[in-house]
C-alpha cells in the first residue's frame, strides 16, 4: 500500500465546509434559550461609581441582569495569565485581577461590565440600552512609549510594569560591541494587528438541573484547557461537571487560545438563571475585545566586523499587554520572543531585554506566529541595514553568517537539531531569479516605478511543548498532547486527539498518519475533537504544535495498537509472536505467509473466546478490546526554517506599493500533506504580508480604538497579492518519529520582514515604519528626491 | 437592529407615499443595512424599491446614457452599450468596492447617500448629469449639497441618472485600502461645451475644480496641471491620508486621467 504522508489528499472537511453544513457554534441552538448581551465599557478607563439595572429589569423580556458584584459574592475567579515570568532582579511578575464582569474599575473600551438575558435578542439588546453606568472617567494611558512614565493604572503596579526581563548576558554582549568596527543601530515599531477570525467569538451554553453538567459550547482552540481554567481558576463548577465543546471554528489565529468573560459568565450564569444560553460577539465586538497581538517597540543594535561577521547582538523592547495579562500574554513577548532574537546566525554574545507594560487597550496575546515575528522583524532588517551600510549584498551577509553545522547551539536558548540554512537560501535565490532583478528594475524604472527587492532567512521554535521546559520557564501547565485510537469491532478507526483544528484541517492530515500506521484506508478512520467529552485531555493547537506533537502521540498511540494485535495475530495464527511482522494492514506469519488483518485482529479482540466459528481466545493476561492511548511529550521544540524573498514596485507618485512577486522556500520536515501545507503557507504569507502593508490597529489617545470596523482596518484582500512561487527543502526533525517540525507560522514570520526590506530597498534604503502604507511611502519618495536634489 | 414596519412598493408613487422623515427607501441596502446593523440609523419604515421595474435599466443614445436609480453597479460596470459609448463609467463602476457591494449596490443609491467618498457623485458632475426624479429634474451641479446631504426631499425618489456622452473622458481614484473607497477620485471629462473636473473623497462633498478646468481648457495636457496650485485647506484628513496627501493626489489624479483621456 503506498503511504499517505507525502500525498495531496484532499481535504475531508471540505466537503460540510463547502456545502454549507458545518456546525459553529452560532449554529447551536438550544431549547429555551436565552441570548445574552454584554454592557461594555465605552471608555479606556473609568471608574464604575454606580450600576443601575432597574429600569432595564423591567423591560419586556428580560430573565436576568447580572453585574461584577455578582460575581464577586458568587466568588467567581477571573482571567488569568497562563505564564509566570520573573523580572531580570528575580522579582515575580506584577499581573492585575481581571473579573470577567469588572466590579469597580473599567480598563479598556469593551471591558464588560454587566450582562443582560432576554428571551430574545432584540430584547436583550434594547434592555442594555436601559441599564444606566454611571462612571467617573480617568485619564487613559495608551501610549507605549510613555506607558512607564503614566499614572498607574492598577494599583500597586508601579510604572505600569509587569516584569522587566532579560534574556542573556549584558557583559558579554558588552565585550563584543567594544570589538566590533561597526554598531548598526534600529528604531522599530512593530504595529498592533487585531486578529480577525472569520467567525467571531461565541458561545452556547447548556445547564442540566438534573445531573448539575454545565455544557459549554465555544470557539475555543484548546477546549480541554478552557475547561481546566474555567474550573480551577473560574471556580464555575467542578471539571467533572463541565463539558466544553469547541465544534467547528472558523480560524483562531491565537486570539481563541484564551479563555475569555464571556464563557465564564455564561457557563456561571446559566446554572444561576437556570436556562441555556446563547452569545455570540458581532463584528465590533470582536475589534474590541478579541486579544490583539505584537505592539512592540524595539531598539536594537547589531555588533559587525567590516567584513560583516556579526560579533553580538542586543534587543531592548518594550511590550504592550494591554489592560489585563492573559493566557500566553506574558510569554509571547518572553520565551516566544527573546530566544529567536538572534535569527539563524552565529551570534556570539546576545541579549534581549523586555519591558512589559499595561495600557488601557484591548489585551494582547498570541497572534499568528506570538513573539517569533515580532523577533525575526527586528533581527531581519537590522541585518539587511547592515548590509546597506556595510555595502554588501544581503544575501551574502546572511550566508556568511549562518551555521554550517548542526544541531547547532543557537545563542541563547535552542538547541537546533537539524536545519540547512545555506541550502533553503540558494533554493530562494534561485527560485526567485534573484540575480535577474537588475534587469526587472531598470524595466520598472523605465516605467516611471521603484522596484526593490527584500530577502529574509528566518528560523523558529515551535512545536510548543516540551513539559520540562515550558515549566521551567515559567508556564502553568505542562505542554504534552494526548491521542487515543478506537478500533471499532467492525474495524474503522475512531482517532481522538487533544490538539483542535480551527482550519488547520487535523481531519484529514491526522488520518493520513494513522491510515499509514495502520494499514487502514483513510475513509475508514475518523478524526475526532474539539470536545472534552470526547477523547482524553489536550493542550490544543497553537504554536504549530498539532503535528510535531499532537499528531505524533497519534503515531505512538497506533503503535501500541499494532504492538497488542501482534499478540492476538499470534494467538490467532498459532504462531509465536517474534514470528508475526505488520506491514500494510496485515499481520504475516513470515515463516508460512499465512496472514490476518488488522480488521480481524480487531474483531476478534471483542471476541474474546471460542464460539462456532469464532475462534478467537486472547492472549494469556491481555485485555479484551483494540483502543489505546498515548500522551507525547517531545525532547525538544521543532525549528522550521526557510528563506523568503519578494520584490515590489512602487508608484512615486502615490506611494502606492505592489507586491509583485514572493517566493517562499522553507524547511518543515516531513510534509505529510502539500495541498494542506501550502494552504497554511498562503494564509500565513497572507496576514504577514498584510502587516507589513496594510494591518494597523489605531488607538487614540483617549483610548478609543478607531480602526474598529473594516471601513477603517485594512484586511489584506486575494488582489492585493501576486501568485506565490513555492517550494520546500527537508531536514527531519530528529524529535519526533515522523520528521515533522510544523509549518502554520511560518508564513507570517518570514512575510513581514521580507516585504519592508523590499520596500526599504526600493527607497534606496530609507526607514519607514511598519505598516507601509501609500501616504508614508510617498513621503518617504518626496524626502528621497529632496535630499537627491540637495546633493546635486 | 431595531425592528421595522418592512413594504415592498409597487410602484414609485407607492414609494413616495409610504416615505416619511422615519423611513429608508431599500435599493442595494449597502449603506442602509450596516448602518441599522451598527446602531447608527433606525427606521421605522423600510420601503423596497427593488421590485419597481421602471426603476431600472440601461438606455444609450448618441447623447447620453441614461441609468435607472436601481441599476446595480455590476450592471453598468459590464454593460456591453455603457463600454463603447463611456467606457469611463463603465469603469468607475468596475473599481466601486468589491464584488458583493458591486453586485448589489445602486447608483441611486449611491448619489442619495452622497458619501464624500463615493465614485458616482464625481461622474454627475463631470457628465453634466441630470438627475429625474418622480417629481422634478435636477441638474447634477445643484443636487449634491455636503456631506451625506442632497437636495432631494424624503418622499422624493430618484427614477434615473441622465449623463452626457463628453468628447473625452476618464476616472481615476486611489482607492482606501481598506473600503476601496475613493480617497481621491478624479473624473476628467471634455465637453463641446467645456471641461470638467469632478473631484470626489477629498473634501467633505464632491466639486467641480474649477482651477484644474481652467488649467485643462488652455491645454488639455497633464502638465497644465503641474502649474496649478492645489490647497489643503478645507481637504479630509483621516487615517489613511492627511489633508496635504490628499491636496497632492488631487494632483496626481488628475494628471493620470487627463493622460488616460
Ligand atoms: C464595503 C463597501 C464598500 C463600498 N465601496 C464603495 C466604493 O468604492 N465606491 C462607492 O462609490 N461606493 C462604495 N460603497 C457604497 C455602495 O456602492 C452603494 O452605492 C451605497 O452603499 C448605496 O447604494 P445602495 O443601493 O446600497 O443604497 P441603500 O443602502 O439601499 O440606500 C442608501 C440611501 O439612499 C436612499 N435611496 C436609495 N435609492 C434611492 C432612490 N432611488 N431615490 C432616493 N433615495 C434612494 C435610501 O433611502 C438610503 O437613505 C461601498 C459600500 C460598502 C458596504
Amino acid at each position: 500500500m503506498a503511504s499517505l504522508v507525502g500525498s495531496r489528499v484532499e481535504r475531508k472537511e471540505d466537503k460540510r465546509f463547502l456545502t454549507g453544513k458545518g456546525r459553529y457554534t452560532s449554529d447551536i441552538n438550544i431549547v429555551n434559550q436565552t441570548y445574552a448581551i454584554f454592557i461594555r465599557s465605552p471608555h479606556a478607563r473609568a471608574k464604575i461609581k454606580k450600576i443601575d439595572t432597574s429600569k432595564a429589569s423591567k423591560a419586556p423580556g428580560v430573565v436576568d441582569i447580572l453585574t461584577g458584584e455578582h460575581i464577586a459574592k458568587d466568588k467567581i475567579g477571573g482571567l488569568i495569565a497562563g505564564w509566570a515570568i520573573r523580572s531580570e532582579d528575580g522579582s515575580e511578575m506584577k499581573c492585575p485581577a481581571n473579573p470577567p464582569l469588572a466590579k469597580d474599575n473599567v480598563n479598556f473600551v469593551g471591558d464588560p461590565i454587566a450582562v443582560v438575558f432576554a428571551e430574545t435578542l432584540d430584547e436583550a439588546k434594547a434592555a442594555a440600552e436601559l441599564v444606566k453606568v454611571d462612571y467617573k472617567i480617568l485619564k487613559a494611558v495608551t501610549s507605549l512609549a510613555d506607558t512607564m512614565k503614566s499614572e498607574t493604572i492598577h494599583e500597586g503596579i508601579d510604572k505600569n510594569m509587569c516584569y522587566d526581563w532579560l534574556l542573556g548576558d549584558r557583559q558579554k554582549v558588552k565585550e563584543a560591541f567594544d570589538k566590533a568596527d561597526k554598531i548598526i543601530k534600529l528604531d522599530i515599531t512593530n504595529n498592533r494587528l487585531i486578529p480577525n477570525a472569520m467567525e467571531p467569538r461565541a458561545c452556547v451554553v447548556d445547564y442540566n438541573t438534573a445531573s448539575e453538567e454545565i455544557t459549554c459550547y465555544t470557539t475555543s482552540q484548546n477546549p480541554h484547557l478552557s475547561r481546566l481554567i474555567m474550573s480551577a481558576f473560574g471556580g464555575v463548577t467542578p471539571e467533572n461537571k463541565l463539558r466544553v465543546v469547541a465544534p467547528d471554528v472558523g480560524g483562531g489565529f491565537g486570539s481563541k487560545i484564551n479563555l475569555y468573560n464571556e464563557e465564564i459568565v455564561c457557563s456561571w450564569a446559566a446554572k444561576k438563571i437556570e436556562r441555556p444560553i446563547k452569545w455570540v460577539a458581532e463584528r465590533t465586538e470582536s475589534f474590541l475585545t478579541d486579544t490583539h497581538g505584537r505592539d512592540h517597540i524595539t531598539h536594537a543594535e547589531l555588533a559587525v566586523t567590516n567584513d560583516g561577521k556579526f560579533l553580538g547582538f542586543k534587543n531592548e523592547t518594550i511590550a504592550n499587554l494591554g489592560a489585563y495579562a492573559r493566557v500566553f500574554g506574558t510569554v509571547t513577548p518572553t520565551y516566544l520572543f527573546g530566544p529567536c532574537a538572534t535569527g539563524v546566525y552565529v551570534m556570539p554574545a546576545a541579549y534581549t531585554n523586555v519591558k512589559a507594560v499595561y495600557t488601557n487597550t484591548a489585551p494582547v496575546d498570541a497572534y499568528r506566529g506570538a513573539g517569533r515575528p515580532e523577533a525575526t522583524y527586528t533581527i531581519e532588517r537590522i541585518v539587511d541595514k547592515a548590509a546597506i551600510e556595510l555595502g554588501m549584498d544581503p544575501i551574502e551577509i546572511r550566508m556568511k553568517n549562518f551555521p554550517t553545522e548542526f544541531p547547532f547551539k543557537q545563542t541563547l536558548v535552542h538547541q537546533v537539531d537539524s536545519g540547512d540554512y545555506v541550502g533553503g537560501l540558494n533554493k530562494a535565490k534561485e527560485m526567485s531569479d534573484y540575480d535577474g532583478f537588475a534587469t526587472r528594475k531598470k524595466e520598472s524604472e523605465s516605467k516611471g516605478k521603484l522596484r526593490g527587492i527584500g530577502v529574509t532567512t528566518y528560523f523558529e521554535a515551535c512545536g510548543i511543548a516540551p513539559s520540562p521546559v515550558v515549566m521551567m520557564l515559567g508556564c502553568g501547565v505542562g505542554l504534552w498532547e494526548s491521542a487515543e485510537v478506537r478500533f471499532n469491532p467492525t474495524g474503522q478507526v475512531t482517532v481522538y486527539t487533544g490538539s483542535h483544528s480551527h482550519g488547520q484541517s487535523h481531519e484529514t492530515t491526522f488520518a493520513q498518519i494513522a491510515a499509514d500506521e495502520l494499514g487502514v484506508p483513510i475513509e475508514n478512520i475518523d478524526v475526532v475533537h474539539g470536545d472534552t467529552d470526547k477523547g482524553t485531555f489536550g493542550m490544543g493547537t497553537y504554536g504549530s504544535r498539532s503535528l510535531a506533537v499532537g499528531g505524533i502521540a497519534i503515531v505512538n498511540a497506533c503503535k501500541k495498537i499494532v504492538t497488542k494485535g501482534k499478540k492476538i495475530a499470534a494467538k490467532m495464527l498459532e504462531a509465536s509472536e517474534e514470528d508475526v511482522e505488520f506491514k500494510d494492514g496485515e499481520f504475516v506469519v513470515s515463516k508460512s505467509n499465512k496472514k490476518k488483518t488488522i480488521g480481524e485482529v480487531a474483531f476478534a479482540s471483542y471476541l474474546p473466546g471460542v464460539r462456532d466459528e469464532v475462534k478467537s481466545p486472547l492472549p494469556e493476561g491481555e485485555e479484551p478490546g483494540l483502543v489505546e492511548s498515548s500522551f507525547f511529550d517531545p525532547a525538544n521544540f521543532s525549528f522550521p526554517a526557510g528563506s523568503h524573498i519578494c520584490e515590489v514596485e512602487i508608484d512615486p507618485e502615490t506611494g502606492e506599493v505592489k507586491l509583485d512577486k514572493y517566493t517562499a522556500v522553507d524547511d518543515f520536515g516531513t510534509i505529510v500533506n502539500p495541498l494542506i501545507v501550502e494552504g497554511q503557507v498562503h494564509g500565513g504569507l497572507a496576514q504577514g504580508i498584510g502587516q507589513a502593508l496594510y494591518e494597523n490597529a489605531q488607538y487614540d489617545q483617549t483610548g478609543q480604538l478607531i480602526t474598529a470596523s473594516y471601513m477603517d482596518y485594512t484586511m489584506p484582500r486575494a488582489d492585493n497579492f501576486p501568485e506565490f512561487n513555492i517550494g520546500y527543502t527537508c531536514t527531519k526533525a530528529t524529535t519526533n518519529p515522523l520528521g515533522v517540525k510544523g509549518c502554520g507560522e511560518a508564513g507570517t514570520i518570514a512575510a513581514t520582514p521580507t516585504v519592508m526590506n523590499a520596500v526599504i530597498n526600493a527607497l534606496g534604503g530609507r526607514e519607514i515604519s511598519l505598516p507601509a502604507t501609500a501616504e508614508k511611502v510617498w513621503k518617504a519618495c518626496k524626502e528621497n528626491k529632496k535630499s537627491k536634489a540637495e546633493a546635486a | 437592529m431595531k425592528t421595522f414596519n418592512y413594504h415592498s412598493a409597487k410602484d414609485v408613487k407607492e414609494a413616495s407615499k409610504l416615505a416619511s422623515s422615519s423611513s429608508a427607501f431599500l435599493a442595494g441596502g449597502m449603506t442602509t443595512i450596516p448602518s441599522m446593523k451598527l446602531g447608527l440609523a433606525s427606521y421605522k419604515d423600510i420601503i423596497n424599491i427593488k421590485n419597481i421595474k421602471k426603476l431600472s435599466g440601461i438606455k444609450v443614445t448618441s447623447k447620453n446614457v441614461t441609468i435607472g436609480a436601481t441599476t446595480k453597479h455590476v450592471e453598468v460596470a459590464n454593460s456591453k452599450e455603457i463600454k463603447k459609448a463611456l467606457p469611463s463609467l463603465a469603469s468607475l463602476a468596475e473599481g466601486i468596492g468589491d464584488p458583493q457591494v458591486r453586485n448589489r449596490g445602486t447608483i441611486g443609491g449611491s448619489i442619495a447617500n452622497n458619501d464624500p467618498a463615493a465614485d458616482y457623485p464625481s461622474a454627475c458632475i463631470a457628465l453634466n448629469a441630470i438627475i429625474h426624479t418622480n417629481n422634478r429634474k435636477i441638474d447634477a451641479e445643484n443636487f449634491f449639497r455636503g456631506m451625506f446631504e442632497t437636495c432631494l426631499k424624503k418622499t422624493e425618489i430618484i427614477e434615473a441618472i441622465e449623463f452626457e456622452i463628453p468628447q473625452k473622458s476618464s476616472y481615476q481614484k486611489l482607492p482606501n485600502p481598506a473600503s476601496r473607497y475613493a480617497v481621491v477620485g478624479v473624473y476628467v471629462a471634455k465637453h463641446k461645451t467645456g471641461i470638467n473636473v469632478a473631484v470626489t473623497g477629498a473634501k467633505a462633498c464632491v466639486y467641480n475644480d474649477k482651477d484644474l478646468a481652467g488649467a485643462l481648457k488652455k491645454d488639455f495636457s497633464s502638465s497644465a496641471i503641474d502649474k496649478v496650485k492645489i490647497l489643503s485647506s478645507g481637504m479630509n484628513s483621516d487615517i489613511h491620508a492627511s489633508a496635504d496627501y490628499r491636496a497632492n493626489m488631487v494632483k496626481v489624479f488628475a494628471k493620470k486621467a487627463v493622460d488616460a483621456c
